[in-house]
């Protein structure tokens, strides 16, 4: 630190936390509550903790957090009830995620071709997963879970509810007031409605509407419900990049004699879409951890598997740990993809 | 040869103009045009003919509807009633037929619209390739061919935002030009610029009008109208209110409004 960046902290120090006694008095209150708080969780989590064993070891302990829970569960957690000498397949499927999303980091690697990886590797692993081949038993969709799961259902949900949310908007700028008005009415009906009770009816009411004999897996229904939710959010978003655009924009565009999906194609959504990088990406953190609320329709998401972890009779009374562990790993994905964001911000100079 | 003796007198204005070579062919022909907004009569009956070759200058108080007159010519905006037929082509709500029209009428802003998120060679591609069908490397050769004829094309793969005022507009003007097209629209293409960066695109625009492409541009450089224009026409209140030669329109205006505009202009 220079000098003068140092004289501007204790400047911004003494002007903030130190301009009256009253202010001291608050600024060393708070001071104390803070570490205080950071010293107990430290001194559970770390200090007293007990890092191995079973729970016995846990429970005669020095009081601290019990992370041999998390060991023996956590490929529960992670992987469900995927067959646990099977697991390297939901192992590599989670790999594929993780290296793709690597490398659309960089604007070297865009390409067509990471384009078609996005769409062929997942589906392999997916089909992986779902084995029945070269001697690969098959595993029913049922028993996969946890980390696999919700990764799929964000996948599918972000890359579905995009698009789908791009026309919405384009809908609901339309010129035409029918389809104007049906857009409306879809984003302010989905938008005023929970998405747990959008799930309940995906798992109760609309297997009731379906012929008979005809079934729809409920992974499938909630996965629907999902795009279906985020679509409309996802809409409001492109609307605002749509509406800062300048309208001079439009002209140009129009004055060029372009129709009107090529206009939107080449001239607006490139930079509508631009405009609002942030607040799309706001919405797919959203949706990622929205995913866990598929839990509550007994779907076993990391969500659920960290639930139905916590009901294990030898492991009884690690709640706390259960759900740190859970938090941990959807701020590790959420981090990640709001890293990314800032990244693709940059690499396109927003 | 003519040619260059011609530019160079016009450049130093101390020649007088010399009217351009016209066909009788007529390449925009309104009549009877109205134009509402929500109840305000912006254009009140306007009929005009221009020929083809031909430079019309458009003059007129902010808010007499010049703009919106010529936005009625490429159905930037839609008239009320009226007719209007461009190269032929009567407009109307046939959307593939406006589409002709556009792709054959360039327009040229008072805040130039360029596309920001392409480089300079995209912008000028971009109709040529998804509305003529052109293929790429013909449309960039076209596009450096015409950045040539604006003397910018050096920078060809800069962003607009990397362009002075002057250069954007002359983009702008080079980016119309790669559509071919028969008839150029300029609203108020100078009344954004810096006064040292007016003449380069006033040049130009006076080389466009000397080639002989049509144009119809709404400005207050009464000294290019003077020097460039066939005709021109002056607007009050959605009306036009007279219509002469330059040399006429300047030194004899028949209606006191054009006197007062003139006083106050020159
Ligand atoms: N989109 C619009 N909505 C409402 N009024 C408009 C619109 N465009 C233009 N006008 C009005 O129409 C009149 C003519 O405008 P315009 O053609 O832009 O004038 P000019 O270009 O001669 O300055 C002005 O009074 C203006 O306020
Ligand atoms: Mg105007």
């Amino acid at each position: 630190m220079t000098g003068v960046a140092r004289n501007r902290v204790l400047d911004w120090i003494k002007t903030n936390l130190f301009s009256s006694p009253f202010n001291i008095v608050l600024t060393f209150l708070l001071l104390f509550v803070a570490t205080k708080l950071l010293w107990n969780f430290l001194d559970w989590a770390v200090l007293r903790a007990v890092w191995g064993g079973d729970a016995e070891t846990c429970r005669h302990g020095a009081g601290g957090a019990c992370w041999a829970y998390v060991r023996d569960k956590a490929r529960y957690v992670l992987f469900g009830h995927y067959p646990y000498e099977q697991q390297w397949r939901p192992q590599l499927f989670v790999a594929i995620f993780f290296l793709l999303s690597l490398l659309t980091q960089f604007k070297r690697f865009w390409s067509k071709y990471l384009t078609a990886a996005w769409v062929v590797l997942p589906l392999g692993a997916a089909g992986l997963m779902w084995g029945g081949f070269f001697g690969l038993t098959h595993v029913e969709m049922e028993e996969w879970g946890g980390l696999p799961l919700t990764l799929a259902l964000a996948f599918l949900g972000i890359s579905a509810s995009y698009p789908i949310g791009i026309v919405l908007a384009l809908a609901r700028r339309s010129e035409m007031p029918v389809i104007r008005a049906l857009s409306v009415i879809y984003i302010e009906v989905i938008r005023g409605v929970p998405l747990i009770s959008m799930l309940f009816m995906a798992a109760v009411m609309f297997p009731l509407f379906l012929p008979e004999g005809i079934t729809i897996s409920k992974v499938v229904r909630a996965q629907v419900a999902i795009i279906m939710f985020a679509s409309a959010y996802m809409a409001e978003v492109v609307r605002g990049g749509l509406q800062s655009l300048a309208k001079g924009q439009y002209e140009a565009a129009d004055a060029i004699g372009l129709s009107y999906t090529k206009k939107m194609v080449f001239v607006v959504l490139p930079q509508a879409l631009k405009a609002v990088i942030a607040p799309t990406v706001n919405t797919f953190i959203g949706l990622f951890k929205d995913t866990s609320l598929v839990f509550i329709i007994s779907l076993s998401d990391l969500m659920f598997t960290t639930q139905a972890s916590l009901q294990d009779a030898d492991w009884l009374g690690f709640t706390v740990e259960g759900y740190i562990f859970a938090a941990f790993v959807y701020f590790v994905f959420c981090y990640f993809i709001s890293f990314s964001s800032s990244r693709l911000e940059k690499e396109l100079k927003v | 040869m003519q040619q260059e003796l011609k530019k160079a007198a016009v450049a130093k204005g101390d020649v007088a103009r010399q009217p351009n070579q016209l066909s009788d062919e007529i390449a925009v022909k309104i009549s009877g045009l109205h134009k509402w907004f929500a109840g305000f009569h912006a254009l009140q009956g306007i009929s005009l003919s221009v020929r083809k070759g031909e430079t019309v200058v458009v003059c007129g108080p902010s808010g007499s509807g010049k703009s919106t007159l010529i936005r009625c010519i490429n159905r930037l905006e839609v008239h009320d009633k009226g007719r209007i037929t461009v190269g032929g082509t009567l407009l109307s709500n046939d959307i593939r037929a406006i589409e002709r029209v556009r792709a054959d009428v360039g327009m040229v802003f008072q805040q130039f619209n360029l596309f920001p998120h392409l480089n300079v060679l995209s912008n000028l591609t971009l109709g040529p390739i998804w509305v003529k069908k052109t293929p790429r490397a013909k449309a960039e050769q076209t596009a450096l061919a015409n950045l040539k004829r604006v003397r910018i094309e050096e920078q060809a793969y800069k962003y607009p935002s990397q362009l002075s005022g002057g250069q954007q507009q002359r983009v702008a003007i080079a980016r119309s030009l790669c559509m071919n097209p028969s008839l150029l629209l300029f609203d108020e293409p100078t009344s954004a610029l810096d006064p040292e960066m007016i003449k380069e695109v006033l040049e130009v625009m006076t080389e466009l009008s000397h080639e002989g492409i049509t144009m119809i541009v709404v400005t207050h450089e009464m000294n290019f109208a003077n020097m460039v224009a066939d005709r021109v026409i002056f607007m009050d209140e959605g009306q036009i209110i007279e219509e002469n030669t330059p040399e006429e329109f300047f030194a004899n205006p028949q209606h006191e409004r054009s006197k007062l505009f003139l006083s106050q202009i020159l």
